[in-house]
Order: structure tokens, then sequence, then C-alpha cells
């Protein structure tokens, strides 16, 4: 938080575009109230909290039959599957993409100091950039969902196109905060590099990708937490997992199955995300 | 440093992490590339390219008409009303709970240096424990298992998809703004407390103006993805652009589809650039 005395003199303009943005904020609130035409005050006390909790209760006990669990391990294993291999990919969509839309790798910064690209390069390796930034913007801006609706349209059901669902959704995210990670690194130890004599690759492979990897890693196992979530819900769409079998259960009104599933989606999820933790702290 | 000194007599070799870990991770993944039926050749094969093919010029050019346009309008603005409510819920849980959740408000700390004997500590974390286990179920379970759930307790429409992203984003609230209010300087809480000032005197006065930037700067970023999770609801009968989405897709019109998807990339775009604007005001 920044001490008072340096804010203090913008204050008085803070506190009118603060006043401002929280009342464009109810305005927004009190429109999308109407619109929805919800009645919160009814889900508190009347019909809605009603139906809410006869479905909850028709939910007990969950299905603990050897058949019910056998089916959920195998949907969750799957699920993680799921998850693992399109992480895996999207890192592999990510890496190149992200090396193409960073500027300090491609034509400025330490790499190019003193030996000026000719314009033409230089108008390529532009190319290259937008060209770059362009397919992340597109794989990152449509969600897995309808990655896995595409792609079970292209290679069929199962469980490898929610791999590709997630491997191009999240490369998309990750190529973006992989290139930012890379333009950001410490341009020091690379002015060192190049002082003592390395050429690009050596600066990029001994200077930028040491500094840039850890951070990689923590993002990657990041998504991945992401990523588990999203593949228990693809199944949704005909991509396999534990999200097929939900689909099922709920559609076939089997509520005790139900439970089982949305218990093992709870069990692998805070897994995952204990694991994930465990080993960001491990690497960094 | 002292950490890694207490357990270097614990592990035989501590250079041998990285190949466990290495070996462990080979072999899950290739167990999952199996579960996942990943077959790259699915995606060259000649049912996948003529699928491709099909798509492609299915989607182009993208359809622009004003009737479909005009059709467009009425779910576009739904899956923002959707996201709003959404929030308005999601605080609604999310704020009362990461209250509770708060460590240094409800157990430990500077607020509780005076309370002596076990049973009260016990007595205190109580609600501390029941919150954290309340946000973790309401968080790891996906937003539209939610919403389908959720569709089938109180029906098709806006309703569902509004309490889905309540729900499942009180969870992420409650346990961030948990972690921001932990976060909290502790001084000017003693000196309040040490003033004399009660439990909900220190929460106003000492925890929430100094938490509140961050606070809302977190609440405004789910909101950019509640409005992505609005949007693809649909999917599941919860209103908004996900369900002509859905429909589109279901019916083969690849042109309306990339519409589609054109609009919700203007509906997010639009709430990023918000919401960036006001998160650099709060925090910057």
């Amino acid at each position: 938080m920044p001490p008072i005395a340096t804010t203090s003199v913008s204050q008085r303009g803070w506190r009118w575009t603060s006043c401002l943005a929280a009342a464009g904020m109810l305005a927004l609130v009190v429109w999308s109230y109407q619109g929805a035409r919800v009645d919160l005050g009814a889900l508190m006390t009347g019909e809605a909290a009603a139906e809410i909790a006869t479905y909850v209760a028709k939910l007990f006990p969950p299905d603990l039959s050897s058949h019910a669990v056998r089916d959920a391990i195998a949907g969750a294993w799957e699920t993680f599957a799921i998850s693992l291999v399109g992480s895996v990919l999207s890192v592999c969509v990510a890496f190149p993409l992200a090396l193409g839309a960073t500027r300090t790798i491609l034509y400025r910064g330490v790499l190019y100091e003193g030996q000026n690209l000719s314009s033409a390069q230089k108008l390529v390796r532009m190319a290259v950039f937008i060209a770059s930034k362009t397919v992340l913007a597109i794989f990152r801006t449509v969600p897995e969902i309808i990655w896995a609706l595409i792609f079970v349209f292209v290679v069929g059901l199962g469980p490898f196109p929610g791999v590709l669902a997630l491997g191009f959704h999240t490369g998309g995210v990750l190529g973006r905060l992989f290139g930012e990670v890379l333009e950001d690194v410490d341009p020091r130890p690379l002015e060192a590099l190049q002082s003592t004599g390395s050429g690009r690759l050596g600066i990029v492979l001994y200077g930028i990708l040491p500094q840039a990897l850890p951070q990689f890693a923590s993002y990657a196992l990041y998504r991945w937490e992401v990523n588990i979530r999203a593949a228990a819900v693809m199944g949704f769409v005909g991509a396999g997992g534990l999200g097929q079998r939900i689909h099922v259960a709920i559609s076939l009104f089997h509520e005790h199955q139900l439970l089982t599933l949305i218990l093992a989606v709870y069990v692998m999820v805070t897994l995952v995300d204990a694991l994930s933790a465990w080993l960001r702290a491990r690497l960094l | 440093m002292a950490r890694r000194a207490d357990r270097s007599p614990a592990l035989p070799d501590k250079s041998s992490f990285p190949y466990v870990l290495t070996a462990a991770f080979a072999v899950t993944f290739a167990l999952a590339l199996r579960t996942a039926q990943v077959d790259p050749r699915l995606l060259f094969d000649r049912q996948a390219l003529t699928n491709i093919t099909r798509f492609v010029r299915g989607a182009l050019p993208p359809r622009i008409d004003a009737e479909f346009l005009a059709m467009l309008v009425r779910p576009a603005v739904e899956t923002v009303q959707i996201s709003v409510m959404g929030m308005v819920i999601a605080i609604a849980i999310g704020l009362p709970l990461g209250l509770l959740a708060t460590s240094s408000l409800t157990w430990r700390g500077v607020l509780h240096e005076r309370i002596t004997g076990v049973g009260r500590r016990v007595l205190a974390f109580v609600p501390y424990g029941t919150s954290r286990a309340l946000l973790s179920v309401l968080r790891s379970i996906p937003e539209y298992v939610w919403a389908f759930m959720f569709v089938r307790a109180v029906g098709l429409g806006p309703f569902p998809g509004i309490l889905a992203i309540g729900v499942a984003y009180g969870g992420m609230l409650g346990k961030v703004y948990s972690e921001i209010l932990e976060s909290v300087d502790p001084q000017p809480l003693e000196a309040l407390h040490a003033s004399g000032a009660g439990k909900s005197g220190i929460v106003l006065y000492g925890l929430f103006p100094e938490a509140l930037p961050h606070l809302i700067s977190y609440t405004l970023y789910r909101w950019e993805c509640a409005i992505r999770a609005s949007a693809i609801m649909g999917f599941v009968g919860a209103g908004g652009l996900g369900q002509q989405i859905e429909l589109s897709m279901r019916m083969f019109q690849f042109h309306e589809v990339i519409t589609l998807l054109g609009v919700l990339l203007v509906l997010v775009g639009a709430v990023d650039l918000i919401s960036g604007r006001i998160r650099a005001q709060v925090v910057g």
C-alpha cells in the first residue's frame, strides 16, 4: 500500500473517480437485478429455497455400493489423466508460441543492442510477433468447453478431445503468461553474458530461460489446478471423465450416485490442489 | 535456512528428490496417456480432415445478418446480468464465511492474546474450522456441476446460473478474502485493541481500510471469470449465450458459432477493460 503522502496530491481526483465507479457498479447491479427477474427475498424464504432443500435431501445418502464407488474411481482417474496430459500438452503449445510472442527475443532489447537488424528482417520478426500473439489470443478466448465440442466433432467422443481442448485453451493462457515472464526477466545477467561475448542463443539459453523456468513451472502447476476442475466438466459434451458420469447421473435422476461422483470430484480437486501447492513450494 | 538444516538428516540425499519426482511423473504420465486414449493420428486421418474442412467451410463467413444479431441481444444482456447477480450472491456468501475463516479474527493472533484456557480456544476454533470446510466444498465443485444441479432443483433459466456462480465463486472469494485479511499488518490492529476497540471496531477501522483495495481488486478479477462462466453455463440450460452456442453447435451451424464467440469476446473484453481500469485505480 502506498504511503499517504504520495497519494495526497491526487487524492481529490481519486475520490471522485472512485465515487463514480461505485455508483456505476451499483447501477449495474440494479439493472442486473431487474433484468435477471430474480427475487432474492423469495430465495431466502420461499419456494426456491424449498426446492433446493428437497433436491439436496434427495442426494443423501451417497451410493457407496462397490459398483458405484468403482465407477467413481475410474472416472476420477480418467479426469486426472485428461488434466495431466492436457496440461503437459498446453505447455508444449505455449512454449514455442511464447518465444514468438516475446519482443525482447525477436527484435529488441539487450539481444539486439548495437547490431541493428535490417528493416526487412525487423518487419518479418514483427510479423512473427503479431502472428504468435494473435494465435495465443484465439486459443485462450475460446473457452475450453467449446474447444471440447469442436474436437468431439473432429475426432469423436472420448477423453482425447478433452485433452486437446485443455491443451489449446490453456496453451493460449500459458503462452501469454510465459511471454510476460520472458519480457520481465532481469536484464543485468543478460548484459553480463553479452559483455563476456555470448551470442544470442547463449544469452537466451543461459540468461533468459534459467530466470524464467521456475516461473513457468509455477504457472503450469497453477493452471493444472484450474484444469482438473475443467476436466471434471468436459464430459458434459462427451469428452469422458467424471463429467460424463455426472451428466448421466443427473439426466437419469440417479441422485445417490451423483453424490458419490461429486464427492469424487471434491476429493480429487483437493488432492491436486495440495499436490500442486507442495510442488510449487519445493520448486521455488 | 534453518528449515533446510532441520530437514537434511531426514532425507538420505537431498539431490535425489528431482530424480524421484521425474520418475514418478514419467510413470504417471505414461499411464495417463493410455487412459486418456491419446492418439495424434486421429487428428490427421481422413475423417478428421474432412471434419475440419467441414467446420472451417461452415464457419466462414460468420453469420452477421440483422435478424440473427437481434436475436443475440437478449442472451448477451442476460449473460452480463447473470454474472453481476452471481457476484452479488458470491459476495454475500464469501464475505461472512471469509471473515469467519480468518484465523486472526476468530482464534489466534493479536485479538485473542487474552483468551486463556484450552476450552475457549477450541470453542473459538469451531466456526473457523466449519467455515473453512464449507468454503472448500463450495469452491471445489466446478460451477457447471453446480449449475446443472440447480437446473434440476429450480428449473431452466438464468436463476440456476446465478446461483451456481454465487455458490462456486462464494467459495473462492471466501478463501481469498480470508488470506487477504490474514496478511494485513497487525500493528494498527494491536493499537486499536490496546485503545479499547471491540471486535467489530477492529474489523471496521483496522482490517477493512487496509484490506479493502485488495478485496475489491480480487472481487473484480473474479467478475471477469464470472462473465466467462456465465456465457458457458447455458450448456446445461442455465440461460445466457451458452444455450445458443450449444444449439448452433449441435445443429452444425458453425457460422453462427463464430458470431457467438465474437459476441462473447466483445463482452469479456469490455468487462476486462472496465474491471482492469478500476483495479488499477484501486490498488495502483
